[in-house]
C-alpha cells in the first residue's frame, strides 16, 4: 500500500511532522485551550489515566480540573449543561467514548442545540463541540460500533465532520472549536494510530471543501470516515485490473461540498459512495441525490455501499460480512464498469480492513 | 446485624454457585489473550457474592436484568453455561447465536432478560418486566442489577418513580464497587447517601456494606417476600469491590487510579474462600471437582462448536 495516509493532504502548510491521529487531536485541544480561556473539555473519563485513548493526555496537568473534568454518567443532562455553558459564552468540548452514547443526548442536541440560535431569533449562539468515537470491530457488537452521522446530517443547525486522517483531525477540530455552531465530530477508533503530516502551528480545515485524495478517470468513489482508507486500497486493487478510480474524502458531511463530488462524477460518469454506516436514509443516499440534482445528468451510474442492513454482530465471520471492505468496494466498482463481465473478487487476503489487522482488544 | 448460623446444605449450594462463577471467569481471563474470545469481557470476580445471595431467594419464574458485567447473575439465576461461553466465542450455539457477545448474555428460559452495553438502559426495561409481572399477578418478581454509575443516568430516577408509583414487584440491587471505569465515586457524587435519595421516592432502601453473603441473602429474602405479597419495590445498595480491571482479563493496580490496599480487606473476606472453609473438606473437594469439570466442558463445547454461517447475517433483524 502506498501509504496515502502518510502523504500530506493538499492544503497542508509546511512545518509538518508525522503525527498520529490521536495525538493530532490532543494537540488541537491543547492549542485551542491555550488560545482561548473559554474552551474547556469534559465528559466521562477525559481525565482518567487512559485519557480517551490518549487524545486528552496531559490536558488535566496543563489546564487543571476546572477546564478538564469527568462527569457523572448523565449524558442527557451533561449535553444540556454544555449547551447552556455555550449559550453563556463558553466553548465546551463534550467528549464521548462511543458514538452510540450520543443517542442519550439526542433530545438536547436536536431540540435545543440545533435550534437555539434560530428559535431565539439569533439572540444566542451554541458554540459547542461534541466529540464521539466510533468503536469498531473486535466483537464490540450492537451498541458499541454504530456510526450515526446521517441522523445528525438530517438536522439543520448541526454541523457534522468525520476526519479520516491526522491532518484533518487537527484542522477540523480547531475549526469546530472556533465555529459558533454545534459541531458533531465523528472520530474513528481504528484511525487513531494512523499517521499523517501534521503542521505544528494551529490551522483550520473548514467546511466547504472536499478533498480529491487520489485522481482517476473511470469512477468517482466517495469514502466516509475510515472508508477513505479502504477505498484507497480498493483503488489499488482496481488499478491492477485496469480500472482507474478517483477517491474523494468529503471531510465535512454537513455542510457538504457537493460541487467537488458532482464535478468528478459528471466527468467519470459513475459514482460510488462507501459509507461507514447503514445506507438507508444515509449519507450515501444524500450524496447520490444531491449529485444527480446538481448535475441533472441521469446517465451517471450510482451505487451505495455501507453496513449490511442488520445490527452489528460480534461473531467474527458475521462481523466480517457486515462491514464493507476494500474487496466489496472494488468488486462493486468492477460490476458498475463491466456489467457484462463475470463478477470479480480480489484476493480476500488483500481485502482485509486496513486497520483491523493492527487493532486488538480489550477495547 | 445478627444472621443465624447457616445450614450445611445452604452453604454447599451457595458455595457451588460462587465457585462456579469464580472458576469460569478465571478461565475466561486465561483464554482471553488467545483472541478466541473476541468480545469485551467485564469480569465480576470479587463481586460474585451479590448475585449468588440474591438469586438464591428467587424462583424459576422470577426474572433478573443483568449488566454487561453480568456473568455472575447469569450463572446464579441458572443461565445455560455452555450457551454462555459459546456466545463469548461468537459461536452459533451461543445464547444469542453469536449476535450478542459477552455484553449481551440472555437466557429467557432461566429468567435472564438480557443485558445492555449502554449503562442504565436496562433499568426501565426491567421495570417493564415488573409491570408485566404485577399484571399477571402470579407473585413473581424482577431483580434489576445495576452499578453505582448507572444510578447517575436519568432513566434510573425515572424508573424508580414509576416503580414506586405503581408498586411494582422489583428489587433494585446496586452493586456499588466504588468505580465507574476508572472514576471513583468522589468524582461523580456530591454525597454517598444513595439509599436516602432512593427512599424519597417511597421505596424502602438499605445499604449493606458488610460484604457478608448471608446477611445480604436475608435482606433480599425479606424484600422479595414482601414484594410477592404486593409490597412494591425495594432497593439494596451492596458495597463490593471489582478485583480486576474494568474490561479485560488483568488486574490493574499498577495503573495508578486505585491502590492495591483497597483490595486487601475484600480479599481477606472473600466469600468464596469463606464458604469453602465452612464446608467439610470432602464435600468441598467434591464440589470443586464437579465445578472444574463443568467449566472445562463449557469451554470445550465453545471451542468445538461451529461459527454461524455468514449467510445468516440478516437473521433476526425482524421477528
Ligand atoms: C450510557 C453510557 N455511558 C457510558 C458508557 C461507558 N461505560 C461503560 S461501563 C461504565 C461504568 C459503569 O459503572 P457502574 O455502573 O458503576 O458499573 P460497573 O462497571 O462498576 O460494574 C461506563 C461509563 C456506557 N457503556 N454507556
Amino acid at each position: 500500500m502506498s501509504s496515502p495516509d502518510r502523504s500530506s493532504p493538499d492544503g497542508a502548510s509546511s512545518g509538518g511532522r508525522l503525527l498520529r491521529y490521536v495525538d493530532a487531536l490532543c494537540e488541537a485541544f491543547a492549542q485551542e485551550m491555550r488560545r482561548d480561556d473559554s474552551v474547556f473539555l469534559f465528559g466521562l473519563d477525559v481525565d482518567d489515566h487512559k485519557a480517551i485513548q490518549g487524545s486528552t493526555r496531559g490536558l488535566l496537568a496543563e489546564f487543571g480540573a476546572e477546564r478538564v473534568f469527568t462527569t457523572p454518567l448523565s449524558e442527557d443532562a451533561m449535553t444540556g449543561v454544555a449547551i447552556g455553558a455555550a449559550m453563556a459564552g463558553m466553548r465546551p468540548i463534550h467528549t464521548h467514548i462511543r458514538m452510540d452514547f450520543l443517542l442519550l443526548c439526542m433530545n438536547q442536541l436536536v431540540n435545543i442545540a440545533a435550534k437555539a440560535h434560530y428559535m431565539y431569533g439569533g439572540a444566542v449562539k451554541v458554540p459547542l463541540v461534541v466529540r464521539s468515537m466510533i468503536g469498531k470491530s473486535w466483537g464490540q457488537g450492537a451498541q458499541h460500533s454504530q456510526a450515526l452521522h446521517s441522523m445528525f446530517m438530517h438536522v439543520p443547525g448541526l454541523k457534522v465532520v468525520a476526519p479520516s486522517n491526522a491532518h484533518d483531525a487537527k484542522g477540523c477540530m480547531i475549526a469546530a472549536v472556533r465555529d459558533d455552531n454545534p459541531v458533531i465530530v465523528m472520530e474513528h477508533r481504528l484511525l487513531y494510530p494512523t499517521e499523517a503530516e501534521v503542521p505544528e502551528a494551529p490551522y483550520e480545515v473548514k467546511p466547504g471543501k472536499a478533498r480529491i485524495v487520489a485522481p482517476g478517470d473511470d469512477v468517482t468513489v466517495v469514502g466516509i470516515s475510515n472508508m477513505v482508507l479502504e477505498c484507497l486500497r480498493a483503488r489499488e486493487l482496481l488499478a491492477e485490473v485496469g480500472i482507474s478510480a478517483e477517491v474523494i474524502d468529503p471531510i465535512w458531511l454537513s455542510p457538504l461540498d457537493i460541487d467537488t463530488i458532482a464535478r468528478s462524477a459528471a466527468r467519470t460518469g459513475r459514482l460510488l459512495v462507501a459509507d461507514n454506516g447503514w445506507t438507508a436514509c444515509g449519507a450515501g443516499a444524500e450524496i447520490v441525490a444531491q449529485v444527480l440534482e446538481r448535475t441533472g445528468d441521469a446517465r451517471i451510474a450510482v451505487r451505495r455501499i455501507g453496513f449490511e442492513p442488520t445490527t452489528c454482530p460480534p461473531s467474527p465471520p458475521l462481523e466480517a460480512r457486515f462491514y464493507p471492505n476494500p474487496g466489496t468496494v472494488a468488486s462493486t466498482v468492477h460490476a458498475m464498469l463491466r456489467p457484462a463481465a463475470a463478477p470479480w473478487q480480489p484476493d480476500p487476503e488483500r481485502t482485509r480492513l486496513a486497520h483491523q489487522i493492527q487493532f486488538r482488544g480489550p477495547f | 446485624m445478627h444472621v443465624k448460623e447457616p445450614a450445611n446444605d445452604l452453604v454447599a449450594r451457595l458455595y457451588r454457585q460462587l465457585r462456579l462463577i469464580r472458576t469460569l471467569e478465571e478461565e475466561v481471563a486465561r483464554v482471553y489473550p488467545t483472541d478466541r474470545i473476541k468480545s469485551p469481557v467485564h469480569l465480576s470476580i470479587g463481586q460474585e457474592f451479590v448475585s449468588v445471595a440474591v438469586c438464591d431467594v428467587l424462583r424459576p419464574d422470577d426474572h433478573v436484568s443483568i449488566t454487561y458485567r453480568g456473568h455472575a447473575a447469569y450463572i446464579a439465576k441458572g443461565g445455560d453455561l455452555d450457551a454462555m461461553v459459546a456466545e463469548m466465542y461468537g459461536k452459533a450455539a451461543g445464547c444469542a447465536g453469536g449476535r450478542g457477545g459477552s455484553m449481551h448474555l440472555v437466557d429467557m428460559a432461566a429468567g435472564v432478560i438480557g443485558a445492555s452495553a449502554v449503562v442504565g438502559t436496562s433499568i426501565p426495561v426491567a421495570t417493564g418486566f415488573a409491570l408485566a409481572a404485577r399484571r399477571r399477578a402470579g407473585g413473581s418478581v424482577v431483580v434489576c442489577f445495576l452499578g453505582d454509575g448507572a444510578t447517575e443516568e436519568g432513566c434510573f430516577a425515572e424508573s424508580l418513580n414509576f416503580a414506586a408509583l405503581h408498586r411494582l414487584p422489583i428489587l433494585f440491587v446496586c452493586e456499588n464497587n466504588g468505580y465507574a471505569i476508572h472514576e471513583p465515586l468522589a468524582k461523580r457524587w456530591a454525597t454517598d447517601r444513595l439509599v436516602e435519595r432512593v427512599a424519597t421516592y417511597g421505596i424502602p432502601a438499605q445499604r449493606i456494606d458488610s460484604g457478608d453473603l448471608f446477611e445480604l441473602r436475608e435482606r433480599a429474602a425479606e424484600a422479595v417476600a414482601a414484594m410477592r405479597d404486593g409490597g412494591g419495590p425495594a432497593f439494596l445498595e451492596v458495597t463490593c469491590y471489582r478485583w480486576y480491571e474494568h474490561v479485560g482479563p488483568n488486574r490493574d493496580y499498577d495503573q495508578g487510579y486505585r491502590p492495591e490496599s483497597e483490595l486487601a480487606p475484600w480479599a481477606e473476606t472473600d466469600q468464596v474462600a469463606r464458604l469453602a472453609a465452612l464446608l467439610p473438606a470432602g464435600e468441598r473437594e467434591r464440589i470443586d471437582a464437579e465445578v472444574d469439570r463443568r467449566v472445562a466442558a463449557a469451554f470445550a463445547f465453545a471451542e468445538e462448536s461451529p461459527f454461524p454461517d455468514p449467510e445468516e447475517l440478516h437473521d433476526h433483524v425482524f421477528a
